[in-house]
């Protein structure tokens, strides 16, 4: 039951990249992680989750957040390498419309 | 003799033992035949399950349990979970859930948010009983298709 993230931060562009499994023990670290770029203005954000085995709404919580502070700085998320059980829970609960994701595959390797 | 296999889990309301339970239900839905994707949901729904529970029991002052039990059957699964320590006279505790109504219940809802409407979507059929604590009690039903035999062969 862990995770990792590694985010890199250079001329507003973050690229991130998590591994593991993001629930209730793990959101909090996730969440502090983005933390101190979450007010940067105009990011551009992707983080790529193709190596999250498992998530929940803990994890949407976190990612809900992070895209709205980011997006009233005038910046973008994007979420890309998402799982087709990863997809599926953005459809489910209506954030697939709203926020910026990308399935794994799709203009893969 | 019951028509059941019964297994309670009592955790700390720790959210480190919400992955713990998550990875046992996992393994008691894959004993009764159920499918990658259904084993998916389950994890999910009794994740977000526990994690409403030990959120509730850590409001208390003292140190919270979380109970979780589970009853095997042919054909599906029963997943119940309190947020209070005692653990639970299973049958009893099942017939006094009743339907889950939107008002009474709409300050569990506001607080489970997101969590308990993956429950109601990704389980067949949920309850939840307010009384010394919070219940879920949530069934999912083995899928008509049986495929988890044939899955590893045909994708490798």
């Amino acid at each position: 039951m862990n995770i990792q993230v590694d985010l890199q931060e250079s001329d507003k562009v973050l690229k991130g990249y998590v591994r593991g499994e993001i629930d209730a023990h793990t959101a909090p670290v996730l969440r502090e992680k983005l933390e101190p770029y979450q007010n940067i203005e105009s990011l551009n954000a992707e983080l790529d989750l193709s190596d999250v085995d498992y998530m929940d709404s803990t994890g949407l919580g976190v990612f809900v957040a992070f895209y709205k502070s980011v997006n009233s700085q005038g910046g973008h998320l994007k979420l890309s390498g998402l799982s087709a059980r990863l997809k599926r829970l953005f459809d489910i609960t209506g954030l697939g419309d709203i926020m910026d994701i990308e399935s794994a595959g799709k203009g893969g390797i | 003799m019951r028509p059941f296999d019964y297994v309670e889990m009592r955790v700390p309301a720790k959210s480190q033992y919400v992955g713990v339970a998550r990875l046992t239900i996992s393994g008691l839905a894959s004993r009764i035949g159920f499918s990658y994707d259904d084993i998916e949901d389950l994890k999910i729904a009794s994740s977000e399950a526990v994690t409403n529970a030990v959120q509730h029991a850590y409001s208390g002052d003292e140190d919270g349990e979380v109970v979780i039990g589970c009853a095997l059957y042919g054909d599906k699964i029963e997943i119940m979970v309190a947020d209070h320590g005692q653990s639970f006279n299973f049958e009893e505790t099942k017939a006094k859930v009743g339907p889950y109504h939107d008002q009474a219940e709409g300050d569990f809802l506001r607080e489970g948010g997101l969590g308990l409407y993956l429950i109601e979507t990704l389980m067949d059929e949920v309850k939840v009983h307010h009384q010394e604590g919070v219940t879920v009690f949530m069934t999912k039903y083995v899928g008509g298709e049986q495929v988890e035999e044939d899955v590893e062969t045909i994708s490798s």
